[in-house]
């Protein structure tokens, strides 16, 4: 039985609702445009913001120069950045500050502009410039691109456990479907220029050509911009919100690195969930609506496994008979808003998995999962096959 | 001819020593002398159990494979013209993984597997710069 205790809950979101900005918006706008909406989703104002969360990446000292341009003063601050699953950890951390009276209304913002500044994340490998360390001075020689990296640990998973080609393709063939189903998501495949903007099979993702091998392009996400906001605020104010409250009711968060003797295909999920699902009193059979981050393919199999849906090493069966379509009565389903494959991926992707899980348990999805109570949120920050973090938001409807 | 790959650059106190160590054709890693734990990549302390009292070991040079991709798409100049080129985490006997390249095949996604033998082979940069350690079928 999930837990009772009701300490904090996403109270507003907003997703901007364009993945190709053009000239003449910035990171910046796009995260104030996305707080003022979701403020709006909230039923609250500008005012009632008293702590900012947000990577503190894009100008200024850190949290200093998002809190000024904002124009907020708020009581707590927080920059934690660990790539794409900051969202999650920001989530969790806001919970825990608000369990203790620290701040009431905990806004999270992100934003980019990864695909107007034709930043080519996935395949441009290390730059061998800026400042020298000891990653880049060992990393940085070998040309393995961001692809690459993840290449390995499906190369990895192949191997030690027989995972197939078909199997990790029918998850880019669940979420291709949910994504047509999403009018922002079509809208983003059509505006970046997809070729074939439609429903795949596992023959279209085994078709396409290899980026990194054994990784196929349409098993890798897109890069977008885009951005968002996501409101947390305490249970007093969680009851004058205008939308019902969408509790957050367990968290956990873990890194992993490269590390001698190492389990590659291992994710930080397996230490952070058990935390997470623990708090929250659930165990992942229980869980509706799983927003696994798909940066690529492999990265939704190790979360599965990790997070314990199915034994390791068995994600393979487990993907592939179709329980991960919003219509099959199994659970979970996945990634009902198209993800980073289909939908949304400027860059960083743990913000619209929180989002899309509170408008399935709120019943705004376009793929919406009939009665779904519980969510998990699992993002993947950093790259899976050399150092990474994972974060995990367990969720209830109210 | 295509620009030289992204290089190792100095100063940088960790990794100093390994680089410098390449240019006599010698893979270093370190030992921990107060708990025995193999380190790397390289810095100035354990990272099992935080002593900085270490020393440096040279390396057989041969290993395993752990894992691998070929990248077939890279936008960097020094390798986007390259062709398919293969990058892995080979596992040494010694104890440490290294991320290096797998040369010396002659279809990168048929020729080389999780769990090959390889030996290390040293892809010199220039005249008193530092070589590369690279892996070959064993």
């Amino acid at each position: 039985m999930p837990r009772d205790s009701r300490i904090a809950a996403i109270v507003g979101i907003n997703e901007y609702p364009l993945r190709v900005v053009g000239p003449g918006t910035n990171a910046l706008q796009i995260k104030a445009s996305c707080a003022a909406k979701a403020l709006e989703d909230a039923g609250f104002t500008w005012q009632d913001v008293d702590a900012v969360y947000d990577t503190g990446t894009d100008q200024g000292i850190g949290g200093l120069g998002i809190c000024e341009y904002f124009g907020f003063k708020p009581k707590v601050i927080d920059n934690t950045s660990v790539g794409g699953t900051s969202y999650e950890f920001h989530a969790n951390h806001a919970m825990r500050m608000i369990a203790q009276g620290k701040c009431n209304l905990a806004l999270i913002t992100y934003g980019s502009t990864a695909h107007s500044d034709r930043r080519a994340i996935g395949t441009a490998g290390a730059t061998g410039q800026g400042v020298s360390n000891m990653l880049n001075n060992m990393e940085d020689p070998w040309g393995l691109t961001l692809i690459g990296n993840y290449a390995m640990v499906k190369q990895r998973h192949k191997h030690q456990y027989g995972t197939t080609d078909e199997q990790f393709a029918a998850i880019s063939v669940a979420t291709r479907r949910h994504a047509m189903r999403n009018p922002e998501a079509v809208k983003a495949m059509t505006d970046l220029e997809f070729v074939g903007v439609r429903e795949i099979s596992v023959e279209d993702v085994l078709d396409s050509r290899i980026i990194a091998y054994p990784l196929h392009l349409l098993e890798c996400c897109m890069v977008s911009d885009g951005g968002g906001a996501v409101l947390i605020a305490s249970p007093e104010m969680a009851r004058n919100a205008r939308k019902k409250p969408v509790w957050i009711i367990g968290a956990g968060e873990a890194t992993k690195y490269r590390e001698n003797g190492g389990d590659i295909t291992v994710s930080a999920g397996a230490q952070s969930a058990p935390v997470a699902f623990a708090e929250a009193g659930v165990s992942p059979s229980e869980i509706d609506i799983l927003m696994a981050y798909d940066s690529f393919s492999i990265t939704v199999m190790c979360m599965i496994e990790d997070l314990g849906f199915c034994t390791k090493g068995e994600g393979g069966d487990f993907v592939s008979d179709g329980k991960l379509h919003f219509d099959d009565p199994r659970k979970p389903t996945i990634n009902t808003d198209g993800g980073g494959l289909s939908s949304n991926h400027p860059g960083a992707r743990g913000i619209f998995l929180l989002m899309e899980a509170t408008r399935q348990l709120r019943g705004e999805s376009t793929s919406q999962v009939d009665g779904a109570k519980l969510a998990v949120a699992v993002g993947n920050g950093g790259q899976l096959g050399s150092r990474h973090a994972t974060g995990v938001t367990v969720l209830a409807a109210d | 001819m295509a620009p030289l790959r992204p290089q190792p650059r100095f100063p940088e106190s960790d990794t100093e020593s390994f680089w410098e160590a390449t240019k006599r054709h010698e893979l270093t890693y370190q030992t921990c002398n107060r708990c025995n734990g193999v380190i790397f990549y390289p810095r100035r302390h354990c990272t099992y159990c935080g002593s900085d009292d270490t020393g440096w070991n040279v390396s057989q040079g041969l290993g395993t494979v752990y894992t691998f991709s070929v990248i077939v798409q890279s936008r960097h100049p020094a390798f986007k013209d390259l062709g398919a080129y293969a990058v892995a985490y080979v596992d040494l006997d010694e104890g440490f993984r290294i991320m290096t390249n797998i040369v010396g095949v002659q279809d990168p996604t048929t020729d080389i597997q999780c769990g090959m033998r390889v030996k290390l082979r040293w892809e010199d940069q220039g005249e008193g710069e530092v070589s590369l350690p690279m892996f070959e079928p064993a």
